[in-house]
């Protein structure tokens, strides 16, 4: 930030003037350098260089949402990771999940975070939760010549809708495509290598008005059928005890599931493949 | 041909502080005080305008004087503070790191422009325990000063400050410490040299929450307020214990809420903040 160094010592005016509520934005004149997208890459694809990270599955539920992501990364044929955690907050009433590039991904939710939270305390007020969807819509379209090249990320929006008239819409779901096209979904959605058959795995059980333990149940049993199928998706991994990161959002805000809460269920999914395989 | 005056720089300077002086003491006034669950801020405030606000995790910024130029501070201070979180860690974003800023930049304003900012600032950082409580105080020509545990800011700010001298404790709940606050804001202003009494409507009132993991700042306004102002039991003290910071309170309790974007907000359709063009003479 070698324009901060005014020797007044003041603080740059583009910090003080009105200018405007998005961290974004701003980054984009203060440090762009910090901005995903932005950066030159050589020609040529780059989309093994770094891991991938895989399914994500959402599930609009009675109460508000449920978002489930299974905890494995890869690279090419190998494991990069097997514990990595895709499905974060973005604020207090929604969720965000990524697949894709895994570095990529997870700067572009950090990014988004502190988007969110920034708006909240410059303008006293949240943003709407289509104003999020769009936020990030536009986020992901700054990516687009990195996807090109190989490093494409897309990530998975879900919330509890405050404004919403009606109950039966409080959870909504957003999906995305790599040029920041922004779809709202109905009932439930997937994204990531996995998600084929994480979708096939949903719509056979998704009923609309689902309690939210019954979604958590689908979310595992969608991830387990991704992970039957899908390579780079992982499933429960009863010898490490590594279990799917799934979280819920609803009018008490986002609540992760706790170790104990996530192993139960899953140990009830594995038990029940255990007689039927096919779920 | 107009005729050029010398003015000594020590005139120059006096002439500038009496004028961001007498535009200070011309607004309503506020105090931040620590209590044993937090830092406590408060200012009497009858406008939707907010005086009082969230910079980061754990650091609060209150302020007094003309609307317009603590409305550019706050936002600087909130961009700063995102910017260097996002670049290092949450935990990188200390209040003296702010305070430094606000003091350079306030002081540079004092000594380069023709009028200066008319405005005293408090950030307030909240620690474990009251002693790691962190209160500055940023006045209008630069300087900064490490305060003890409360700070009054605005006009009549010794007056204030002399009653909250006398009976500030850190060991001193919520309700406590509010009734000291509102009773120390209310012991100027009133007619003849009364002391007024100043209801839950004159007052914005926000704790910065030790006990709260992430983000430890919410308001306290409605009818949460009204309980601890005037009502028997403690409802918010029990509140404040040890709820996680990233899930709000249930949308239908009266709890204090979680920040400026609570579900309270949204329900009350609350006008948002005006942009940085509105004057208000620091009421």
């Amino acid at each position: 930030m070698a324009k901060d160094f005014d020797p007044s010592g003041r603080v740059p005016d583009y910090f003080v003037n009105a200018g405007t509520s998005s961290f974004t934005q701003f980054l984009s004149h203060v440090s762009p350098e910090l901005l995903p997208g932005r950066r030159p890459l050589p020609p040529g694809l780059s989309g093994d260089v770094a891991p991938h990270g895989t399914t994500i599955v959402a599930i609009a539920t009675a109460d508000g949402v449920v978002m489930g992501g299974d905890r494995r990364a890869t690279m090419g044929n190998l494991i990069a990771s097997r514990d990595i955690e895709k499905v974060h907050p973005a604020d207090s009433y929604s969720l965000i999940g990524i697949a894709g590039t895994a570095g990529i991904g997870i700067e572009l939710m950090r990014l988004f975070q502190v988007e969110l939270e920034h708006y909240e305390k410059i303008e006293g007020t949240m943003l709407s939760t289509d104003g999020k969807a769009n936020r990030l819509a536009g986020m992901v379209r700054q990516n687009l010549g990195a996807a090109m090249q190989g490093l494409a990320v897309v990530p998975l929006f879900a919330g509890y809708d405050l404004s919403a008239s009606d109950p039966a819409k409080m959870g909504r779901i957003f999906s995305f495509d790599v040029a920041g096209g922004l779809y709202e979904e109905t009932g439930y959605d997937s994204i990531g290598s996995g998600s084929l058959f994480a979708k096939s795995s949903m719509k056979k059980k998704y009923r609309p008005g689902i309690s939210t333990e019954d979604a958590i149940r689908l979310a595992v049993e969608a991830l387990y059928d991704a992970a039957d199928d899908d390579t780079a998706t992982g499933g429960p991994d009863l010898t490490r005890k590594i279990f799917p990161v799934v979280m819920t959002a609803t009018a008490n805000g986002t609540h992760r599931l706790t170790e104990a809460e996530i192993t139960a269920v899953a140990e009830l999914v594995v038990a029940g493949r255990m007689e039927n395989p096919g779920g | 041909m107009a005729m050029q005056f010398y003015a000594s720089p020590e005139q120059v300077q006096r002439d500038r502080s009496d004028y961001a002086r007498k535009g200070i003491a011309r607004g309503r006034s506020a105090v931040v005080l620590t209590y044993e669950g937090g830092i406590l801020l408060v200012a009497e405030n009858i406008t939707t305008l907010r005086k009082i606000s969230e910079i980061y995790d754990k650091i609060g910024f209150a302020a007094v004087g003309r609307y317009n130029e603590f409305e550019s501070l706050r936002r600087a201070g909130i961009r700063m503070a995102d910017v260097n979180g996002y670049s290092y860690d949450r935990r990188d974003v200390t209040g003296r790191f702010l305070a430094n800023a606000f003091t350079q930049t306030l002081g540079a304003i004092f000594t380069e422009t023709q009028k200066p900012y008319e405005v005293e600032i408090c950030i307030a950082q909240v620690g474990s325990s009251p002693e790691h409580d962190e209160l500055y105080r940023i006045t209008y020509d630069g300087s900064v000063m490490d305060e003890p545990g409360f700070m009054a800011m605005g006009g009549q700010a010794e007056a204030i400050s002399s009653v909250l001298r006398e009976r500030h404790e850190s060991t001193a709940d919520l309700k406590t410490a509010l009734h000291l606050a509102a009773e120390a804001l209310g012991s100027v202003g009133g007619e003849n040299g009364q002391t007024r009494t100043l209801d839950a409507k004159m007052l914005e009132v926000a704790v910065l929450d030790r006990r709260r993991k992430g983000r430890a700042f919410r308001r306290i306004q409605g009818t949460s307020l009204l309980t601890l102002l005037v009502g028997e039991k403690d409802v918010a003290e029990k509140d404040l214990g040890d709820v996680d910071a990233a899930p709000p309170p249930p949308a239908t309790t009266d709890k204090p809420t979680v920040s400026a974007a609570s579900e309270e907000d949204v329900a009350d359709k609350d006008p948002a903040e005006p942009a940085d063009g509105v004057n208000g003479d620091g009421s």
